[in-house]
């Protein structure tokens, strides 16, 4: 996939004949010429400096980058430590259909798909109310305050998350089981039922992204022109008809192209929600281990990385494809909000 | 007459409106800060207070216990302090240093390879070889396992804010980079006198996004860290929260018994806390760096 790098044809410097024309017109060209040489020169005079500014970075990308990219065949390996990439023997699909054979692959399908649907659609909700309401109050000083109490959450680690969530639901000391106890109520050991998990993780993931979202839409409703309020109130529209009938049509395509990144990346799960919040609990697994979980755990808690590297390969692929098709679409819509 | 008292009646109602616009922004506000309450509360509170009640978002009892009993042998938390800042200061300038340079040229309209390059760049945010061999060509390719360049290195540039950064650089007004090179002002130059100082909201956004990025990470130290010395402050805290014999083992907990839920509470605020007043000290800039990113 990776294009080399060639020079542009318009930048390769095209000889005129100059025999056949005119002694004036000749003296003409070849002053030309010369300028046509010199400004190659020039360009690549010009363009060096540049290509060594990029090239550390280049060279990261590549390392990085791209060798991890042709290390996917692993998955096609019986791969060993002591023998290394190139030592291990080839097996063919062996290790996608030991992977595929078993329960834990389809769910995680399902959890990944299922979890990042339900992240998407509930803060795309939330943030969008919370920007039509901040929009509301917006030159108040308070709306400043909220806004920074909001995204607070965005710069915290999952390791203090997970802490938190620890002391809300703690089985014995937990804020929450205290809190039933008192309504005399029974508690609920929250770290044994996987059931509970997929609603907990919704609101952590809500709890920590939506001010950001809330920022990015309030950010497309103060991009809308004025006017358009203006003429809406003319015509006797006010409150909550401006919102519905003004600021969600004018914000429409920054959320379809939100919604649509968002989708492109719903094979990737968010590694920190799911390992470190439940925190890595085996009898949560059922809702809570998704694809980025489960190869992480196969590579570094059991070892193996047949099946990791086939559940690596496997999200890579269909990852991929969700990312081409979700911005193939974006980029019919704003050709700028596309990664292509 | 009748419509002086409409609009009136349309103000008294907009009042109303805003005062529960305002109320449910405030309970939305607080949802998101109670957490950090708990957190900061336990680590005031005192150890038998939590075993009898426990927690709570008003410590019962106030008491500085769990942060003296850290600070009286600190070793472990100074070292993983020196870790963290070490691996953020270094990180941050160089990822900094390494993704505006690249930013700059790819944002440059007449360079030659300006299509190739951004695909080069960008395809990596489309398409990625994923864990497993990304990790088995770290740790047995380069052998950065287990030393504090696998803290580093694996996060030195990241295509979203290279996109960030090159969008800001097209916009700087080509006629004044123009004129410095009319006067013979290499490119190295132009780029350090002229572009970086005209990018300051860029530059500290990204700047700013790398040092949380690097203050916060567990992951690496999860996947690269075996040896005590190199855990940096928030994968201390995780091995900490996670298992209450790695505190038993810890040469901390000799002597009196050891308060372990406010201690974890106390080094959570230790870890959070620098990283929380650079946010609250610098984050309109964040505000408006997700919005350059947001509305091109």
């Amino acid at each position: 996939m990776v294009q080399l790098i060639k020079p542009k044809p318009h930048l390769i410097a095209t000889p005129t004949p100059t025999s056949t024309i005119p002694v004036s017109a000749r003296t003409i060209a070849t002053e030309s010429q010369k300028d046509t040489r010199k400004y190659s020169w020039r360009v690549l005079r010009k363009n060096v400096p540049w290509m060594l500014m990029a090239a550390p970075a280049v060279v990261w990308i590549f390392i990085f980058s791209y060798i991890p990219m042709a290390g996917l065949l692993i998955a096609l390996k019986d791969y060993r430590n002591n023998l290394g990439f190139f030592g291990s023997k080839w097996v063919g699909l062996r290790n996608f259909t030991y992977l595929f054979a078993t329960k834990a692959a389809r769910e995680i399908t399902f959890n990944t798909l299922f979890m990042n649907f339900v992240f998407i659609l509930t803060l795309l909700i939330a943030s969008l109310t919370v920007a039509v309401l901040i929009f509301q109050i917006h030159t108040h000083y308070l709306a400043r305050l909220y806004q920074s109490a909001l995204f607070l959450p965005y710069f915290i680690s999952y390791v203090i998350v997970a802490a938190f969530v620890f002391a809300f639901l703690s089985t014995n000391d937990g804020l929450v089981n205290r809190t039933l106890i008192n309504l005399g109520l029974d508690k609920i050991q929250w770290y044994s039922e996987a059931g509970y998990w997929r609603p907990i993780l919704t609101l952590v993931n809500l709890w920590k992204g939506v001010g950001f979202w809330s920022i990015v839409y309030f950010a497309g409703i103060l991009a809308i022109n004025p006017e358009f309020y203006e003429a809406a109130k003319v015509d006797g529209a006010s409150g909550w008809h401006l919102t519905i009938h003004v600021t969600l049509p004018l914000l429409m395509p920054l959320i379809v192209i939100n919604v649509l990144l968002s989708i492109g990346r719903i094979f990737y799960a968010d590694f920190g929600l799911f390992y470190q919040v439940p925190r890595d609990q085996g009898l949560l697994y059922a809702t809570t281990n998704v694809l980025d979980t489960y190869v992480f755990r196969a590579l570094k808690t059991t070892g193996d990385i047949g099946m990791a590297s086939a559940a690596g390969f496997y999200q890579a692929i269909v990852g991929f494809l969700l990312v081409l098709g979700s911005n193939l679409i974006v980029r019919r819509i704003d050709p700028d909000k596309s990664l292509f | 007459m009748l419509r002086t008292h409409t609009k009136g009646g349309f103000r008294a109602r907009t009042k109303l409106g805003q005062f529960a616009v305002h109320l449910i922004l405030a309970v939305i506000g607080v949802t998101c800060i109670i957490p950090l309450v708990l957190i900061i509360s336990s680590s005031f509170s005192e150890e038998s207070d939590i075993a009898t009640y426990g927690y709570s978002l008003i410590p019962r009892h106030f008491t500085t216990f769990a942060y003296q009993y850290i600070l009286k042998v600190p070793s472990q938390i100074i070292q993983s302090y020196g870790v963290t800042i070490f691996v953020t200061v270094v990180g941050s300038i160089t990822a900094l240093l390494l993704m505006s340079l690249l930013a700059y040229t790819l944002s440059r309209p007449n360079f030659i390879f300006r299509k190739q390059l951004s695909f080069y760049v960008f395809f990596t945010m489309l398409f990625s070889g994923g864990l497993v061999p990304w990790y088995i060509w770290l740790s047995q390719g380069l052998q950065i396992k287990d030393s504090i360049w696998s803290l580093i290195l694996p996060y030195l540039v990241v295509p979203w804010y290279v996109l960030l950064l090159r969008t800001y650089f097209a916009q700087l007004p080509e006629e004044v980079l123009e004129s410095a090179r009319v006067e013979g002002a290499g490119e190295l130059r132009i780029f350090i006198q002229i572009v970086v100082p005209l990018s300051t909201p860029a530059l500290a956004t990204v700047g700013l996004f790398c040092i949380l990025m690097f203050w916060n990470d567990w992951y690496l130290a999860l996947l690269f860290i075996n040896t005590a010395k190199l855990q940096p402050l928030q994968y201390m805290l995780y091995t900490i929260l996670t298992n209450a014999q790695a505190m038993a083992a810890n040469p901390m907990s000799t002597g009196i018994r050891m308060p372990i839920s406010t201690v974890r509470m106390a080094m959570a605020v230790l870890a959070t806390g620098p990283a929380v007043l650079a946010f609250l000290t610098v984050q309109r800039y964040f505000i408006r760096g997700i919005t350059l990113g947001a509305i091109k």
